[in-house]
This record gives C-alpha cells, structure tokens and sequence, in this order.
C-alpha cells in the first residue's frame, strides 16, 4: 500500500540466486516461487542468461526451465521490494524448495 | 480435422457438391441417411476459426469463464484428495490452479482473441499447445515431461468451452449422424437413441466400445475412417452404410435415392429374419442351442425378448457409474437390475460385477490416467480395492435375486485366488443381509469370465470353484495377441481365429465340460456368423450376443448339423495359421449358408 502513496519512491532491488534442488525448478517448485512473489506488491522479474520473464507468473516461471545449477537473477520494483527478494532468496537458496539437493541425497 | 479446411471445402462444395465416398470397417448394420453432426473429440482438436471483429469481446468473456469455471472445478477436485496418498495429486492439481489463476496466461489467450479474431477456443487450445511444446523441447527430462500437465490444463478449459455444444447430443430435437474423430463410452451412453439414426468415427475397430455400443443399441456404424472428420462439414446429408462399410459425404440425389431403396430392402430383410423369432435354436439335427443377449442397459432388455433371445448371457452394469455426478445407490443398481430380472421371469439374466476401468473408466474423474490402463487397476482388481463400492453392487444383485434366476458373474479373474476372494466378499454381504433378514436366493449362481490368458490356462482349477464359465473373447484375444483393439494401427492383427486364440477357447471348453459347469461364449466372437459353426463345433451350446444379431445368428443355428459343425472345428483346429483358418472358415460358411451373406 505504501508504494502506491509513493510512487516516486521506487525501491529497486536484485540478487542472484542458483537453483539447488535436484529436479530443478519443474511446476511445483515454480507455483511455490509465484505464490511467494504474489504475496507482494512490487514487481518481479526473474531472468536467465536469455529471457526475463514476470516472477508473478507460473506460466513465465516454468517456461524458464532452470535445471539444477542454472542461476537466475530476480530484480523487484516496488515499496517491498526488499522483503520480495528475501523471501525469495531463502526459498530457492536456502529451502530450495522443500526438495533434495543433488548432494542431499548422495549423502544417503 | 480443421474446420478452417472445412470451411473452405464447404464453398468448393457449394459450387460443386462434390460427392464423396469414404470406406472404413462395418461395425453395425443398417443404413442412416441424415444430416451429419460433428461432436468433438475428448482430446478436443479445435480448429482454427475466425470470427467477426465485433465479436471479439463476447469471445474474450468466454475465455474468462471458462478460466473462472474451471478454477472452480479444480479447486473442488483438489479439496476432494484428502488422504496422505492422494497428495501428490492435490500438488499437481494445485499448479494447474496456479495456472489457472495466472493472469499473465489468460491475458495472452485473450490478447490472441483480439490480435487475430479467433474463438476462445482456438486461442486456449492453440495458447497452452505452443507453451507445451516449449516445455516438450526443454533436455532435461524432468521438465519436459510437464507438458502434459499443460495438455491437461488445456483439456480442462475446452471442457467448460466446448463441453456446453457437446449437450447437443443430448439434447436433439432432429435426427442426426454422429461423426466424430472418436467416441468415449462416457459420450455413446449419453446418446439420444431417438434421434442418432447413425455413427460414424475416424478412428475404432469392430470391438472398440462404439462399435459394441451401436450394435447393442441398432445403430448403423462404420469406423476407422481415417479422415472422415477432416473431409466433412456439420449439417450436410450423410449416408452410413453399416453393412458394407462406407459413409457417403455429400450424396448426390440420384445416390440418395438408391440408398433409402436399399435401406427399405435391408428393413425388410429384418423383417423376414424376426419371423424365425418364435422357432427354437436347433440345428439340423436337433442339437438345442441357447441363445443369450448382451446387454448395456436396462431397455435393452425388451429388444432381446423380440429378438428372440432367451435370457441375459451378459448383463454390463458400468452405465451405472458413467454420466452421473456421484455413485449409484443401492437403491440405483437395484432399480436397474429388478426391472430386466422382471422382463425375464424365470430365465436366466447374468448380471456382471462392474468391469470398471481402462477405456471403460470414468476418466474425467480421474487425474493422471494411468500409463497402461489395460494392464491396470481396472474390472475386479478396482472391485477388490474398493469395497464399499463393491459390496453395494453385490448386495443389490442379491436382493433382486429373489424375483428370477439372477447369475453373478466376475469379470477379468486372473488367478483362483481372486475368484475366492470375489467370493469370500460375497459371502460376507450374504451374511450382512441374513442379519438383516432381507431376502435373497442363497443357491444363486457364480460364475468366472474368462477373458484372460491366465484364466484360461488355470481353467481346471478356476471350475472348483465356480458354477459357470463366460469366455470373453474381446479380452481374451487383446490379452493373448497383445493387440489393442481400439486402435486402427494394428487393429487388423486383431483376430478371433488365431490358433493361440482358439486353443485357449478348447483348453476352457473342455475344462467346463470336464467339471460338468455352465459354459457360455459371450463375446463379439459370438456374434459374427462366420465363427459360429467353429464355435459349436468346439462344444458351445450356449452363446450369448448383441441383440440385433440374434435373429441371424439362429438362421444359421437352424441351417446347421452338429456334424458339419464338429467337422469345421477338426478342420480348423488341425490349421497353424490365421488367414488359413480365416479363408477357410469364410468359404464354408458361403457354401453351406450362401443366403447368409
């Protein structure tokens, strides 16, 4: 709500993030990174080495097809931007999304 | 097909009238002359088809309704997965919600409408398939493999788009013909059979369910057309030859004429034939044969009595579960059985536990199919697993055991094991019902189908325990020649007389009659009036069959003996190959019965 009483304030934000889990981000993986993104105002844009696609979008989002490795960089525009990316960044880096890791599971 | 090219077809028609013939395989006889109706198919292949710029925006609110409603569904479906096993479905069902809810899809579907004045149809289904085809291009396995959850999503918004024209077919108000790429059980049982005078489909085999269906129901049919579809256009003149095999688009005056000739001559022929209704089965030399119908659903009952026939062999009990929202009641399957067990008084009505699943299952209901439904959890392994559904059946067919001689018969049994427990849950509903006092005939009859290669080759042991045997010949012959008979690829190494098949057939014959049980062939093997000499000769005296065919099936009874009979078996059973017996069966019955072809 803030950002839209400022408009002019415009915080812009951006990280890179790499993708952990084993299977990569398939439709699950992208639904759960939507609905993180959809809980915030600002923008979102998710982008590879070739495309930029919207963050809020399952659609875009899968069709990135980030296998495990691929680093992606996520860019927010708006009054949270900053909470968008931190969330954002624990989900893939840090929960990567509730799945094994690639060394996860030689470990067992 | 595409129905842009049929547009265009349509003009060159109307300047030219082009006449059109297409073969395909007979399936049920008669002849329909009516105007076409094109119904798509489940996998819904829209054509491309453009629209007037004003009516972009009604077509831009549709797709919204469509995303609405189908969201609606979903979210429903997801809240009905409750169980621990079920949540890997309520996962996938939560992503296609996600897409569903995504505005960035729905904005460049209605951005397709707009840009290129398509229908909402055309702009969803042409939409998800070039997303899925991106996914289908992506190396990593994984990923790829998801584009069938697209092709799911896609299917799901037709639904709600198309599924309001496919009402057409229930809710005629002329005659039509039916023409379809192809046709679910789901779709032939929602038939109006006042006003669909005729089926026609690109794709099915003599034994694919439309096939069975039209037959049962005397509705001329020709499948495996090929491109039917994509050559005609809805509403023209149509004419179905169901005894030789053709449809003719476009039929010109003279050819029209010609055929409503024919089809009186055809009626006529019936006519002749439904007056041997009356004389008894028997061959030449006294042999009695009885002859059974196989039924789909409780009206059918009636036409097997004016046929002639003199009881139920086969008695289908999944209409039950299709086109209705939630599962029959007891009071459903009672209703159902009691008014055909009254038709037939006091001759026998086997009434078929419900044979459930592969291409009989109610998909829709069904999230992710499973990778080989015939080999699957389907007939009485899904009865097994699901036993309350199971128990209601078999509590309401022993209920109306008491009002005639009602037969339970299990179907796709592949082991003893499974026949005792089919049984065992048998016993323990008897129990339930003798607690309750409600009546039922405790010396009812159980029989084993035997339509599997397992069950024919354990039939020694399987007649222990069973009062009768049906062999199933459909099944029995996809099972032992690992051919789909659905599909037109290789629907033509779909064949009742291969040898495998036929000694399968004697091996079960000669167990029933070594255990002194009930034998009964209920198959379309036992409908096609080559077979049935070979079929006699083998030692069936009980055949139960498509109603319609009764009436022919016994004019070749009654121009029979026992002894040409038994001397076509030897032949054949004596043959190694399937033309051999093929040919040979074919010029015996020409010569011994010219009239009957």
């Amino acid at each position: 709500m803030r950002a839209e009483e400022n408009t002019l304030e415009k915080v812009v934000c951006e990280t890179g993030v790499e993708i952990k889990n084993a299977d990569g981000l398939h439709m699950r993986p992208a639904m759960q990174f939507v609905d993180v993104a959809n809980k915030f105002e600002c923008d979102i844009m998710v982008s590879n080495d070739e495309n930029s696609v919207d963050g809020k979008s399952i659609m875009q989002m899968s069709m990135l097809a980030a296998t495990c490795g691929t680093k992606l960089k996520i860019k927010a525009e708006g009054a949270d931007a900053q909470q968008a990316i931190n969330a954002l960044q624990e989900l893939v880096e840090e929960k990567h999304f509730d799945e094994p890791t690639p060394s996860g599971q030689k470990e067992r | 097909m595409s129905r842009h090219q049929a547009a265009k077809k349509n003009v060159r028609i109307w300047q030219k009238f082009t006449m059109e013939i297409k073969k395909g395989t007979a399936v049920s006889p008669g002849v329909a002359i009516a105007k076409s109706l094109i119904i798509d198919s489940e996998d819904y292949r829209i054509p491309r088809r453009s629209i007037k710029p004003t009516q972009r925006m009604i077509e831009i609110q549709r797709v919204r309704n469509a995303f609405r409603a189908a969201g609606d569904e979903l979210a429903q479906l997801k809240a009905e997965q409750k169980t621990i096993e079920q949540r890997k479905i309520k996962d996938i069902f939560a992503v296609h919600l996600s897409f569903l809810r995504d505005r960035n899809l729905r904005r460049r579907i209605t951005d397709l409408v707009h840009s290129e004045s398509v229908t909402a149809e055309y702009a969803v289904s042409a939409t998800l398939r070039e997303i899925a085809s991106n996914f289908a291009k992506v190396k990593d396995a994984y990923i790829s493999e998801r584009a069938a959850d697209i092709y799911d999503i896609e299917r799901r918004l037709l639904k709600q788009l198309v599924g309001g024209k496919r009402e057409d077919v229930e809710h005629l108000t002329e005659e039509v013909a039916v023409v379809a790429r192809n046709l679910s059980p789901t779709q032939t049982a929602e038939f109006n059979k006042k006003f669909v005078k005729g089926i026609a489909t690109d794709a099915g085999g003599r034994t694919s369910h439309t096939a069975i269906v039209a037959r049962s129901l005397g509705i001329p049919a020709v499948v495996a057309l090929e491109d039917l579809t994509e050559t005609i256009s809805g509403g023209g003149i149509v004419i179905i030859d169901g005894n030789r095999g053709i449809v003719i688009v476009n039929p010109d005056d003279e050819t029209i004429r010609q055929y409503e000739e024919y089809s009186l001559e055809f009626t006529e022929l019936g006519h002749r034939l439904d007056a041997i209704k009356e004389k008894p089965a028997e061959t030449r030399d006294g042999m009695r044969i009885t002859l059974l119908g196989n039924i789909e659903f409780p009206d059918e009952a009636e036409v097997v009595l004016q046929k002639g026939g003199e009881g139920i062999g086969l008695y289908r009990t999944e209409f039950l579960y299709l086109n209705r929202p939630s599962e029959p009641t007891e009071e459903d399957h009672y209703q159902a059985y009691a008014e055909t067990v009254r038709v037939f008084k006091h001759r026998p009505v086997i009434i078929r536990t419900v044979d459930l699943g592969a291409d009989k299952y109610t998909q829709s209901k069904r999230f992710a199919p499973e990778p080989n439904p015939f080999l699957g959890l389907r007939s009485i392994r899904f009865c097994l697993q699901n036993l309350t559904m199971f128990k209601t059946q078999l509590r309401s067919i022993l209920r109306a055991s008491v009002l005639g001689e009602v037969k339970i018969m299990f179907p796709l049994i592949t082991s003893p094991q499974e026949s005792m427990q089919a049984k065992m849950i048998l016993h323990d509903v008897m129990e339930d019902l003798d607690e309750e006092s409600i009546a039922y005939n405790k010396d009812i009859q159980i029989g084993v189908m035997i339509e599997t290669p397992s069950a024919a080759l354990t039939a020694s042991t399987l007649a222990r325990d069973a009062d009768f045997f049906s062999i199933g010949t459909n099944d029995l012959i996809q099972y032992t020649l690992a051919v789909d008979r659905g599909n037109e690829l290789v629907s033509t190494l779909y064949s009742s007389v291969d040898p495998a098949v036929l000694r399968l057939i004697r091996t079960v014959i000669q167990d029933a009659h070594k255990a002194q049980i009930g034998l009964s062939v209920c198959g379309e093997m036992a409908s096609e009036p080559e077979y049935i000499m070979l079929l006699l000769g083998m030692g069936v005296r009980t055949i139960s069959l498509t109603p319609p065919m009764i009436p022919k099936i016994k004019q070749i009874i009654r121009s029979v003996t026992i002894e040409d009979c038994n001397n076509v078996a030897r032949a054949v059973l004596g043959m190694n190959s399937e033309r051999q017996i093929s040919s040979y069966l074919r010029d015996v019955t020409r010569t011994i019965l010219p009239e009957a072809f």
